[in-house]
């Protein structure tokens, strides 16, 4: 079963087209990247999965349900481009919020809330107001509200913009480690390098999926030696 | 150059905001033509009801500024109270008696100066008769601060419960945890009532604080119940908590947000009666009613100044409802702009 299909979607901003043609199926338990420049449409596709975004054309499916669906909110965990968290409230108050809204129970979601603060690293401030938190500590805190309710599938829209490279390995290796529990994951990034730990990407320039595969595949099939030579070569067939 | 440069940016970024142009053009235009609509009308003709009054007396009246008519006391006393009329005048041989409604005082002083030209037109062995003047509501105290008081306590209710809850749900949507809260299974429903009932509480204690200041510390004329003033400012909160929410949504920035001011605030002040309307054409007049500030504004008058039970302004009650109704579903309709579900 796909965790996630979407199929011949297309979609414009009025006059604006940002996504053409798109078709992607992610399966169950498998790290996905997307990978494109900023304006590539990453976030619109993304935001479309989550069932914030309704597409002109096509459809997207979770779990073979149509999105938007609420009951497949439930099971999905959404880390925004923008932090989207309120900056007067503490970081507790901030968890305590998004949990109660997935309805976890005050002792579990107290529970939560502290192992997930424990996975990005800020048990120390949990009780700091969120505007006293540098950019890369809101970035860290926006990824453990997503990770709250423990989803089934996780959707990251740049999760390590700003967050120092020590931290971006740990973040890796805790995602990989979600995966192993079963969680399907999928990322968006513009970083060459952070594309080749996905188990399979997706290259997307100028709302065209240039390409598909394991990072391996990828650069086998291009005839290069990294991520980003891979991404000039298929971008230069369709340019 | 830094401020060559400083200026060049500023007017680009107002050649892109074309909105924020047009209002600081619009806005003042649109403000004064409403002044002029409403101070430029014609001064305001009382209505007096006469009763056991001689013709003559009654023919001088009617050569002033005044609609005259004729009636039997008691279908002068109902007049009065339904505000039909703002006198009534009564005379026998020894005696000439005005009562007044009273609750508004520019009225009062119009139906005064009627009747003294009318004295001085009547020549002076007959103007020896003094008129005495009665008020039903108010009295000869209630000054103007009084008659506007009401208005005034829902309009400052209105107008900050607008700005602060339009405010909060924009900034909801611009630092993106509106769009967070929708990648959630809450309903858009739900999200609209958190808001409601959220800054209901708050605006209760606002709008209790608001009245409680204007009645017990500035003094205010109050004839009528508590409860209904706290009932009725809470349901202007309410209209404008859900009217503010509402055109939130067609705000991109804190700033575009008040620039509904002096669209949807500023008119409300000139045509929810805190100016007398009686004398403008009945379209300016209509204007009026399309305003939640009107209602309000109507009721809080009948309670604090004629001190009026809950039959006189049960349908401004309902009015208000259904405002707050119709904008709270506005509100839903409006979020389905970000997700359909």
């Amino acid at each position: 079963m796909d965790m996630v299909h979407v199929k011949d979607v297309a979609h414009s901003f009025g006059r604006e087209e940002v996504l053409k043609e798109v078709n992607l199926s992610i399966q169950e338990g498998e790290i996905f990247g997307l990978l494109g420049p900023s304006g590539a449409g990453k976030t619109t596709l993304v935001k479309m999965i989550v069932g914030i975004l309704e597409a002109d054309q096509g459809e997207a499916w979770v779990k073979d349900v149509k999105m938007p669906s609420l009951e497949q909110m439930k099971v999905l965990g959404y880390m925004a481009q923008s932090d989207a968290l309120y900056n007067e409230l503490s970081a507790r108050e901030n968890l305590d919020f998004f949990g109660s809204i997935y309805g976890l129970r005050t002792k579990k979601r107290k529970q939560r809330i502290e192992e997930v603060m424990n996975i990005v690293d800020l048990y120390d401030h949990l009780d700091k107001p969120v505007q006293k938190y540098s950019g890369g500590m809101k970035r860290r805190l926006s990824l453990a509200a997503a990770l709250l309710h423990e989803p089934d599938l996780l959707i990251l829209d740049e999760p390590t913009v700003g967050i120092d490279p020590i931290l971006r390995q740990s973040i890796w290796n805790e995602l990989k480690r979600w995966q192993q529990n079963g969680t399907t994951i999928i990322v968006t990034t513009h970083v060459m390098d952070e594309a080749g730990k996905c188990d399979r990407l997706a290259m997307l320039r100028d709302g065209y999926v240039i390409a598909t595969g394991s990072p391996k595949e990828l650069r086998e099939k291009s005839h290069t030696e990294t991520i980003e030579e891979a991404f000039l070569a298929y971008g230069g067939e369709k340019g | 150059m830094n401020i060559r440069a400083l200026i060049i940016r500023i007017l680009r970024q107002f050649r892109r905001d074309k909105r924020s142009m047009a209002l600081m053009i619009v806005a003042p235009l649109l403000v004064l033509t409403l002044m002029w609509l409403v101070f430029d009308g014609d001064r305001y003709e009382p209505e007096i009801a006469v009763v056991d009054v001689p013709s003559p007396y009654v023919q001088v009246l009617e050569k002033q500024d005044a609609v005259i008519k004729e009636m039997s006391e008691v279908e002068a006393m109902n007049a009065l109270q339904g505000v039909e009329v703002d006198a009534m005048i009564k005379m026998d041989q020894q005696s000439m008696q005005v009562a007044l409604e009273g609750s508004d005082p520019s009225t009062n002083s119009a139906v005064k100066m009627t009747i003294q030209q009318a004295m001085k037109e009547l020549g002076p062995q007959k103007s020896q008769l003094e008129p005495a003047f009665t008020y039903i509501h108010g009295s000869e105290d209630l000054g103007l601060f009084d008659n506007v008081g009401p208005v005034l306590i829902g309009f400052f209710v209105f107008f900050f419960v607008f700005i602060i809850g339009g405010v909060s749900f924009l900034r909801e949507r611009t630092q993106g945890t509106l769009e967070r809260l929708l990648s959630t299974p809450l309903r858009r429903w739900e999200i609209v009532t958190g808001y409601v009932l959220g800054f209901g509480l708050f605006t209760l204690i606002q709008s209790f604080i608001i009245a409680a200041y204007s009645i017990y510390v500035l003094g205010m004329w109050m004839d009528g119940s508590f409860w209904y003033v706290l009932l009725i400012t809470f349901l202007l909160a309410m209209t404008a908590l859900t009217l503010g929410t509402l055109l939130s949504a067609y705000a991109n920035n804190e700033f575009q947000m008040i620039q509904f001011i002096p669209l949807v605030i500023v008119p409300q002040v000139f045509f929810s009666g805190l100016f007398n309307l009686d004398a403008l054409a009945g379209w300016v007049q209509a204007i009026g009613k399309v305003m939640p500030l009107t209602y309000g504004a109507n009721a809080l008058r009948n309670i604090m100044i004629r001190g009026k039970g809950i039959e006189s302004f049960q349908s401004d009650i309902l009015i208000l409802i259904g405002f707050a109704f119709l904008f709270f579903f506005l509100n839903i309709v409006a979020l389905k702009k970000h997700r359909k579900l």
